[in-house]
């Protein structure tokens, strides 16, 4: 496969991405009147108060995590003594980093494994013609209909029949069976490379895989690092599955610990908030983390969803 | 959006065969040996789905039919009962309490999620500078994982010591107990999933800058104000995306789990539980894995299904006349 080929691919999707991207800049409304209304001080004033409504949660919520026991409550932005002592405990009282190493192997091979089998199914959709594949397709987006709760039960059961209930492998596994809402994204994602390229690259000899993996799959890198982030995302933060399949603490996840830690210092008797709060913190930081890290991907794989329907 | 542009132009069409063009004239049989082939390669490349499908989604669909069919307790074999369980779906007071408990949170929530996301996203639209910072931070509650959002939902909304009941302290109003008072749990679960409006924001901010300039223009001219253009042009011109996001949350407020499951119910050796946040998704779990009953779950399951189905029909059918298609293809 040459270079020149790969240039005039990125070349012509360039467009697709700009489009794709939400517009940052100066919105498209026309300059200013120069008096201020009442109006006028509403419309600037409102975001900032909305702002401040939503993220205020993290910051309440930090700044409890850094106050002593009796503190926790007592609503204040800052703390009156800022301690760290909790972090520490919260690490001693639970096996945190375990369970931070649990989720991590259960996000990274959910993410990547989700990511390449979708990415195979939907360029078998998008690139291939054959018999039954409007059908096959229609069955694909016909799941993403069916109510999870529907397969839960049976699902369970495979799994148990495997002896695999209480192991990590029910969260994440499936997943080398694709996704479909993930073979719906990158399928459209394919349909808009041009397709000359991929003759181009036939001629020159390559094969069906290295066609797919070596020019289709770098392509469509941006649909890609939305699929990642999203499952990322959705695996971190899961907790019905976690409820479902682990049984041991050693094998928790971050938010099915939170769970526990939450009937053990809150309602169990004990009442340690401040071990709660500051295990909330831990649980949260990382996926804001990765808002940060991918933000423009979040933004623009949400705006396509909603756009596609 | 990423293929209407290119999309035309490439693939949108039926994408042709690779070499269907170079061979347009060689004989016939060597144009069916590369349709096989071509068949052949698509198959193994869709193969990881075929064989999820048939594990994971039709498989398990038959067996919950039969499941639901019969009473199962995962220790001993599933004994066959006919329609008893659903029988018992009518009779069981915690379904129609549980059923009551979600059409009130679906209700409510639904129409103030969309109202708020919508308000943000024509707020976002009209900020000039810094427009991407609110995005952010009406945004990033949306990461939160859903566990933590039920314990904010605990300290916030405490009804002796929480910012909220304190916040509504300073303007005389005497909180509820949000947390405990079976009338306010609810009202409180509701306004806290507000919270997490984030992507709804940020689809109806897309939408919102779809629409073609030169109508506000046009509606200037005529004398529109700003709330006479956004009834009778933004209104219509993103009612598609409005469509979307009141089907897919009609779906997701009617499988709540997480969030109330998290503050209201005790898993493990801590048992307590509070009817009023009872909701379906809830109790089909507690069914299935707490009190092992998978056949009754299964039923439970079945009637979500057939529930879920007819609200969207539904939906489809009313939209059919309130969406305004032009700008877009659906």
């Amino acid at each position: 496969v040459t270079s020149e080929a790969l240039d005039a691919g990125s070349r012509a999707v360039a467009p697709a991405i700009a489009q794709a991207e939400l517009s940052r800049g100066p919105s498209r409304l026309r300059p200013p009147r120069r008096t201020w209304t009442i109006g006028r001080a509403l419309i600037l004033l409102a975001p900032i108060a909305c702002s401040v409504i939503f993220i205020y949660p993290f910051i309440w919520l930090l700044s409890a995590s850094l106050k002593p026991r009796s503190d926790v409550f007592d609503n204040m932005l800052i703390p009156q003594t800022i301690t760290f002592h909790n972090y520490l405990t919260v690490w001693q009282q639970a096996p945190m980093a375990l369970w931070l190493v649990n989720t991590l192997f259960v996000t990274v091979l959910a993410a990547l494994t989700v990511a390449i089998s979708s990415a195979m199914v939907a360029w078998g959709f998008a690139y291939f013609r054959f018999p039954l594949r409007g059908p096959l397709f229609g069955l694909v987006l016909a799941t993403m209909m069916l109510p999870g709760a529907v397969t839960m039960v049976p699902v369970f059961l495979i799994w148990n029949s495997l002896g695999m209930v209480g192991t990590l492998t029910p969260l994440w596994a499936q997943n080398l069976f694709g996704s479909a809402f993930y073979i719906f994204l990158l399928r459209q994602f394919f349909l808009g490379l041009p397709r000359d390229m991929f003759e181009a690259a036939t001629i020159d000899g390559a094969g069906n895989w290295s066609i797919f993996w070596r020019i289709a799959v770098p392509l469509c890198r941006p649909a890609l690092v939305v699929t990642l982030l999203f499952e990322f995302q959705a695996a971190w933060t899961d907790l019905m599955r976690p409820l479902i399949y682990l049984r041991d603490a050693s094998s928790y996840t971050i938010p099915r610990g939170l769970k526990a830690l939450l009937d053990q210092f809150g309602f169990g008797g004990d009442w340690h908030w401040e071990i709660i709060v500051t295990a909330s913190v831990i649980a949260t930081v990382p996926m804001i983390l990765l808002f940060f890290a991918g933000q423009r991907h979040f933004v623009q794989g949400i705006a396509t969803t909603g756009s596609k329907g | 959006m990423v293929s209407t542009t290119t999309g035309a132009a490439a693939g949108r069409g039926q994408p042709t065969p690779v070499g269907e063009s170079a061979e347009v004239n060689r004989p016939q049989r060597r144009y069916r040996a590369s349709r096989r082939r071509d068949t052949l390669a698509a198959l193994a490349f869709i193969s990881p789905w075929i064989v999820g499908f048939l594990l994971f989604t039709a498989w398990p669909v038959l067996y919950s039919a039969y499941l639901s069919l019969t009473d199962y307790d995962v220790i001993n074999d599933p004994n066959f009962v006919g329609l008893d369980n659903y029988k018992e779906l009518f009779a069981d007071p915690k379904i129609a309490l549980s059923l009551a408990n979600t059409v009130f949170y679906t209700l409510i929530q639904v129409p103030l999620h969309v109202l708020v996301s919508l308000a943000l996203a024509l707020l976002l639209n009209r900020a000039m500078r810094a427009a991407g910072f609110f995005r952010t931070a009406f945004f990033l509650p949306k990461m939160t994982p859903p566990v933590a959002v039920g314990i904010l939902f605990l300290l916030l909304f405490n009804g002796q010591s929480g910012l909220i009941n304190t916040v509504l302290g300073w303007f005389g109003i005497n909180g509820p107990a949000w947390t405990t008072d079976p009338h306010w749990v609810k009202p409180g679960l509701i306004l806290m999933s507000l919270w997490t409006v984030g992507s709804s924001v940020i689809i109806f901010l897309a939408a919102l800058r779809n629409v073609p300039l030169d109508m506000y223009d046009s509606g200037k001219v005529d004398g529109a104000n700003w709330w006479q253009q956004t009834i009778h042009i933004t209104k219509p011109m993103i009612s598609g995306s409005i469509f979307f996001v009141v089907v897919v949350n009609t779906i997701a407020a009617f499988q709540t789990f997480s969030e109330a499951y998290t503050a209201f119910f005790g898993s493990g050796n801590t048992t307590y539980s509070n009817d009023a946040a009872l909701f379906y998704a809830i109790y089909l779990f507690q069914q299935a894995f707490q009190f092992l009953h998978m056949g009754y779950a299964s039923a439970m399951a079945w009637l979500l299904f057939v529930i879920i189905l007819i609200i969207t029909l539904i939906q489809v059918r009313v939209s059919r006349r309130l969406v305004y298609l032009e700008g877009e293809q659906r």
